[in-house]
């Protein structure tokens, strides 16, 4: 990552703030799953404030608030009206309002993570709501996803391949889907995770504690030894 | 018509509203509606009354607005009175969860607003009353923008029908040509609720009081069913 965000590490009014990630990608992949991993794994050393974009009901805010990985208070959800896609991209208003109402109520804060709603593969987070992104595919879904490309695949800062303890069981070929995600993503990274098997999703908090530690505010938490 | 009217209005505004169904959803789950005929019954009787209210309203606060910045008397700016106009948005609403929706959708307005059309009024209303309800912000928004209290009435009782009916398309399957329609017969009453609106609002406070009333007891059911019902697609 670098050179190329550098237009994007200032929030449009001009105030240095905490890092806000936006996690996005098709029903069930396991974009709530991951979020528990990251507050799991980097919530003793950051301050994080998470929101959710349920479909309906607030199933991934009750999901993420009883696995206990972060104080109840500071996961908040927002209801996206039938279009999860319109609450990220088009219409943030409500996503703004939720991650500044976490910033006032336990600022500052280092991370705010925003779970998108489960959507297709043309969903992406507005740079006026996220800083970085990451878009979570899992193979279940099929090992031709990555070579469909779209927004999601093609241009988030990380891209996220879960369950591949489920690879042999669907005939997924990691491979394939490796070179294809390459093929379309040129130097962005690409990260092969189970969740299942590493529930502290080692490599993406690392990836995640690395855009923290680059990322220009005043609250800086000491990079781990 | 002012050109900033057409961005107010325009669903695609990124101010929240998207999200918020004004009791549609709710009508829908208890089969009160199903239907274009059905759907049509509830945003006429939802525009003549929750919707002739925030019009009055809207307008009597960019009217407001408009006297904060110049008095049309006396030439001298006037006192801005938005605690005084939020009471009375407060007494007109009686559900909690629509005062709630109200002020959320009021804020989220209120800070698109700023950004687009940045103005001393904005700014005032934001430190008197961060949380202002809806029809405040927009009266406010549409005269920082350059629209008179009129137009503003219109920009209010257009936002009454037009987030409900989209919900209803999208929760029903309605056919969205059919629904559109719909909107375009419902043209006429617009422009009644306009006028009444303007004629309401040309008091500025104490005349407040006199701003319209008319009360809508199943709307205001539907919104506090809707604020504790387990599963729902939209804020309110
Ligand atoms: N086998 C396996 N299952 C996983 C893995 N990660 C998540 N899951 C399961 O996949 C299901 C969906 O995971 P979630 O984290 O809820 O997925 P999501 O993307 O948040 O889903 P939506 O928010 O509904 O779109 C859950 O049952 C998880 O336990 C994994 O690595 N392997
Ligand atoms: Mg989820």
């Amino acid at each position: 990552m670098g050179a190329n965000h550098d237009d994007h590490h200032h929030a449009p009014d001009g105030h240095d703030r905490a890092l806000r990630l936006g996690v996005g990608g098709p029903v069930g992949s396991g974009k709530t799953a991951l979020v528990a991993a990251l507050c799991r794994t980097l919530g003793r050393s950051l301050s994080l404030g998470v929101v959710t974009n349920d479909i309906y009901t607030t199933e991934d805010a009750d999901f993420l608030r009883r696995a206990g990985v972060l104080d109840q208070e500071r996961i908040l959800a927002v209801e996206t009206g039938c279009c999860p896609h319109t609450a990220i991209r088009d219409d943030i208003a409500a996503n703004l309002d939720a991650v500044e109402t976490l910033e006032h109520r336990f600022g500052p804060l280092d991370l705010v993570i925003v779970e998108s709603g489960g959507d297709n593969l043309t969903a992406t987070f507005s740079r006026g709501l996220a800083d970085r992104q990451i878009f979570v595919l899992d193979v279940s879904g099929g090992d031709k996803v990555p070579r469909k490309g779209g927004p999601g695949v093609t241009t988030a800062d990380l891209l996220v391949i879960n369950k591949t303890d489920l690879a042999s069981m669907v005939g997924a070929d990691l491979g394939v889907m490796a070179r294809d995600a390459a093929a379309v993503r040129g130097e962005r990274p690409v990260l092969f995770t189970s969740i299942r098997q590493d529930p502290t999703a080692a490599t993406v908090a690392t990836w995640v504690a690395n855009e923290v530690w680059s990322w220009p505010q005043p609250h800086h938490p000491a990079p781990a030894a | 018509m002012h050109p900033a009217l057409l961005l107010l209005t325009d669903s695609r505004l990124p101010a929240g509203g998207h999200a918020h169904s004004g009791g549609t959803e709710q009508a829908i789950a208890s089969g009160a509606v199903h239907d274009v005929p059905t759907l049509a019954a509830f945003l006429k009787g939802r525009l003549h009354t929750a919707g002739a209210v925030t019009a009055a309203l809207t307008a009597a606060a960019c009217a407001h607005a408009a006297s904060t910045t110049t008095a049309p008397i006396t030439g001298t700016p006037g006192t801005p009175l938005w605690g005084r106009l939020d009471a009375e948005v407060d007494a007109r609403t009686a559900s909690p969860a629509q005062r709630h929706a109200s002020r959320t959708q009021g804020r989220l307005l209120l800070r698109v607003a700023r950004r687009v059309w940045p103005s001393p009024v904005l700014d005032g209303l934001a430190a008197e009353s961060p949380n202002p309800h809806h029809p405040i912000a927009l009266g406010t928004a549409a005269h920082a923008a350059g629209a008179t209290p009129e137009e503003a009435a219109m920009a209010a009782a257009y936002h009454a029908i037009s987030g409900p009916a989209t919900a209803a398309v999208r929760l029903l399957g309605l056919d969205p040509v059919a629904v559109h329609g719909l909107l375009a017969t419902l043209a006429p009453d617009l422009t009644a609720v306009t006028a009444g609106a303007c004629r309401a609002a040309v008091h500025q406070d104490p005349g407040w009081a006199a701003l319209p009333a008319c009360s809508a007891p199943a709307l205001d059911l539907l919104a506090e069913r809707h604020a504790t019902a387990e599963v729902r697609l939209f804020v309110s």
